[in-house]
């Protein structure tokens, strides 16, 4: 039985699976259902300033995307931080901790950019006996007008000043949650980690605006006849943050920073991506708020299990073990030759693979042999770009065939050679490097 | 003759077998539409095929696949105009084509997951919102003046009769019976259309304009073939098959034998199901879907026991599996291999029906075995195919004992095509009705424009 106990930057967790910083966190009520639930920790939905709480819209708050059979794809939201007074939430924290020692409890904040409201904050947390905070500089909607949220997260400078603040006045680990409302998320991640953060987590939510309604031309949702952009999340999103994880995993500057991975996480595989890719633990929040908190009972099984059946005993060996296999476009090997293949017994006929090739790639797949639908590659045109593996509705129908050491690639007419060589060193190349 | 007394004595036939709670319940709509979401579901299950197979397979080559993914994106009347567009029935195809056979037969989700797309269900989705929604696709071309005959207001003549229409050729129908729509109006199991859909979809057909219904008019009777030839610059044959096979014994007059088709039709235009004569036992003759339909609905209208006999082995059976099935859970009892040999009769009423087993001899030709068998029997219905009845003053020729027609549905006389149960190679399907119609529409038009 595999061990999913979780030690991410020294705070212990029965299972690496985490509730997000978001309304499901946002009260002593759903974290208490959550752990009983099973889910390994949470992060407090934020905390901000001392003072009258914020007030939420009253109107629509969450936006989904659906695929045709009604599966959330995405989904967004124009919630705040907390509206719930800052003693209250304190004192909530500091009683669910007590109850439930063995559960992850950070608590993530947003105060604006001065040195005494982050000050002020942080021995209020301490207090509470908390594990750590997550320091919110992601949030892209309502709370960024003010200054805060994606408005710091934006800013590297700010990231760092923040950050080393909140090491500088409090003992507690420091997570930073990054925006990807930037160009380049490696620029925020060395801020944070010059600032002295204990890791980045990441992605927060990306701005968005879900559809438009055809019939009022409003947009989706909206009040009073207006909406505004939200923050996106679910499954939709989880290849752009699990490319934004890698980078910062396998960034020179950041190598070895602590990530603590979320964007989309709906299952076990989804997670498993996440760990591979360079993550200490992972965060939930849209998949809890689509099928309720018993989501994580696949979790843990399908990680356990998976981890069983590959030997793996504890989550940390997973950590990164796909890190090095991520690298620039330009150092993929050139000489690495592919084809596609469909296998006759499993092709259900239904041509899409032809089409997509016929109308849109190579023309590598015929339609007919013989009078009769017939759907093979033709080596001679195949470039071997997996755009018909892409659309095939059937599992392992279509697969790429990498040719041997010596096999003639029909569509060049050259032998495989078997030498690794790349664009960098390539004749082509003008800008070579010799 | 004691014992036979004795039999006779049973014999058991009679009104309100059930009460109204169960007629409602016995004939509720086979399958029930798809909601909005059911059909969103469905749709998304549709692989988009290239070249799809289910549009090859579709007599009236609706683009499936085209429509589908239009419901899947919340457009159901895009969709239902595509469909119209091929097949202007496509309403009532949806609901009695045997998609088993046909487009479902073809799709591709049988070979993944034996389950192909609802295409049937999902195409009245889409027609039922555009009739709903009292949507209209198609216009009439400018008036040309000429002036087309259709005889019989069936399936092939109202697909006939609308693309003359759209081209703007003026068409006048005559029917002999009171209503239209053939056999979708007199010839259905009851459960397969419900209400009055037949009627709507004819009234919603002929919204187009210029076409006039005339009823009561049978060819032979009150009006003559060759009057319409001379009065008309076309004239369109869509009669049916006028006439019932019989099963060549004697008796097949007695009280309690009846033709299928008839007792079909009186259920399918009863007011009141309770008024309905049903047998405590029920044999029927025959292994096509009339002889399902009328077997599972007499089962409906409350008989103890129905025993359907079929003279060939279960893979012959022109009814399909899934028909088989059907009748089957209704609580009908098929008997494969046998052929009828004397019907039972006393004091002018059956009683029973023996039965000889049969096989296949060495040419695959029937032969009976010598082993026999009787089947009581309050009613027997023969149930065992329909003929083409030519009218009077006809000069068509026929081929297989129907009319014979050309790839474009033309008939061996000058200005005079056909389609419908009445041509040779039909399928006596609903949608191939409709592909006649069409087909003949559009050569009749490129005729008149000459």
């Amino acid at each position: 039985m595999a061990d999913l106990t979780s030690n991410f930057i020294g705070i212990k967790s029965p299972n690496p699976f985490w509730l997000a910083s978001a309304p499901p966190t946002d009260k002593a009520y759903n974290v208490v259902r959550a752990f009983e639930a099973g889910w390994g920790g949470v992060v407090w939905k934020t905390l901000g300033e001392d003072g009258p709480p914020l007030v939420n819209v009253n109107g629509p708050r969450y936006g989904a995307w659906h695929s045709g059979d009604k599966r959330l794809m995405g989904f967004n939201n124009i919630e705040l931080i907390t509206d719930r007074p800052l003693d209250l939430n304190l004192r909530e924290i500091t009683q669910v901790k007590k109850d439930w020692p063995d559960r992850a409890m950070i608590v993530s904040l947003m105060v604006p950019c001065e040195e005494n409201a982050w000050k002020e904050i942080l021995h209020r947390v301490e207090d509470t006996g908390a594990d750590g905070i997550e320091l919110n500089f992601g949030c892209p909607h309502g709370m960024s007008e003010r200054g805060m949220g994606a408005a710091v997260g934006q800013v590297p400078e700010y990231v760092e000043m923040v950050t080393r603040w909140c090491k500088q006045y409090s003992k507690m680990p420091v997570i930073v949650k990054l925006t990807p409302n930037i160009t380049d998320i490696r620029l925020s991640a060395r801020a944070a980690h010059s600032g002295g953060a204990d890791a980045v987590s990441m992605i927060n939510t990306i701005n968005s605006i879900i559809s438009v309604d055809l019939d009022t031309f409003t947009i989706n949702p909206s009040t009073g006849g207006k909406g505004t952009h939200g923050g996106y999340c679910g499954p939709a999103v989880k290849p752009i943050a699990l490319n934004m994880v890698a980078e910062v995993a396998r960034d020179e500057q950041t190598q070895g920073l602590p990530i603590s991975g979320m964007g989309g996480i709906t299952t076990w595989r989804d997670a498993v991506d996440f760990i591979a890719l360079g993550a200490g633990n992972v965060q939930v929040c849209t998949a809890a708020m689509t099928y309720g908190f018993k989501v994580v009972d696949d979790m843990i099984a399908g990680l356990s299990d998976f981890m069983d059946s590959k030997g793996i005993r504890s989550v940390d060996e997973i950590v990164g073990k796909a890190v090095e296999q991520v690298t620039d476009w330009q150092r993929l090997d050139l000489n690495t030759i592919v084809k596609a293949e469909i296998n006759q017994d499993s092709c259900i006929q239904c041509g899409r693979c032809h089409v997509v090739c016929e109308d849109t790639a190579h023309q590598a797949i015929t339609q007919m042999k013989d009078g009769k639908r017939h759907f093979e590659v033709l080596d001679e045109e195949c470039v071997g770009c997996n755009l018909c593996v892409c659309v095939c509705p059937v599992e392992n129908c279509i697969t790429l065939r990498e040719l041997s050491v010596g096999e003639v690639d029909a569509r060049t007419g050259k032998r495989v050679s078997g030498e690794y060589a790349n664009w960098a060193t390539h004749e082509n190349n003008t800008m070579r490097v010799s | 003759m004691n014992q036979l007394k004795d039999t006779v004595n049973t014999v058991d036939i009679k009104t309100a077998r059930l009460n109204a709670e169960q007629y409602l319940e016995n004939f509720a709509e086979m399958h029930s539409p798809l909601g909005e979401t059911e059909a969103l579901v469905e749709a998304d299950r549709c692989y988009f095929c290239y070249d799809a197979p289910c549009m090859t397979a579709c007599p009236t080559g609706i683009d499936v696949a085209g429509f589908i993914r239009m419901i899947n994106t919340g457009n159901n009347i895009g969709a239902a105009r595509l469909i119209l567009e091929e097949n202007i029935i496509g309403g009532s195809c949806a609901r009695v084509c045997p998609t088993e056979e046909l487009c479902e037969q073809a799709c591709v989700r049988n070979d993944q997951d034996h389950r192909p797309v609802e295409i049937g269900l999902l195409q009245r989705h889409a027609v039922d919102a555009a009739m709903a929604a009292d949507k209209q696709f198609f216009e009439r071309a400018p008036d040309t003046g000429k002036r087309v005959a259709i005889i019989g207001a069936g399936p092939a003549s109202l697909s006939c009769a609308h693309g003359l229409a759209r081209h703007g050729h003026s068409v006048t129908i005559f029917e002999a019976r009171q209503k239209g729509g053939g056999l979708n109006e007199y010839g259905l199991a009851a459960y397969k259309m419900l209400d009055d859909f037949s009627s709507r979809e004819i009234n919603y057909i002929l919204a187009i304009g210029n076409i006039e219904i005339r009823y009561g008019q049978r060819l032979g009777d009150n009006v003559e073939f060759a009057s319409l030839h001379n009065d008309f610059d076309a004239v369109f044959v869509g009669i049916g098959l006028g006439s019932v096979n019989n099963l060549g014994l004697e008796n097949e007059d007695v009280d309690g034998v009846m033709n299928a088709v008839d007792y079909i039709e009186q259920i399918r235009q009863s007011e009141n199901l309770a008024d309905l004569p049903v047998g405590k036992r029920v044999v029927v003759i025959g292994g096509g879907m009339t002889a399902i339909d009328i077997a599972t609905q007499i089962r409906l209208l409350g008989a103890d026991e129905v025993t359907l006999v079929y003279r060939r082995d279960k893979a012959a059976m022109n009814a399909s599996e899934e028909e088989q099935k059907f009748t089957q859970v209704k609580g009908v009892k098929i008997i494969y291999s046998a052929k009828p040999n004397q019907i039972q009769v006393v004091d002018n009423q059956v009683y029973g029906v023996e039965f000889e087993r049969t096989r296949n001899d060495e040419n695959d030709n029937l032969e009976g075995t010598g082993e026999t068998f009787n089947l009581p029997a309050d009613m027997l219905f023969k149930a065992i195919g329909q003929a083409y009845e030519a009218p009077s003053g006809t000069e068509l020729t026929l081929m297989k004992g129907r009319i014979l027609v050309d790839v474009d549905r033309k008939t061996s006389m000058s200005r005079v095509w056909a389609g419908g149960d009445a041509v040779c190679d039909g399928e006596d399907l609903t949608v191939a009705a409709a592909q006649d119609g069409k087909l003949a529409a559009n050569s009749i038009h490129q005729y008149l424009i000459l």
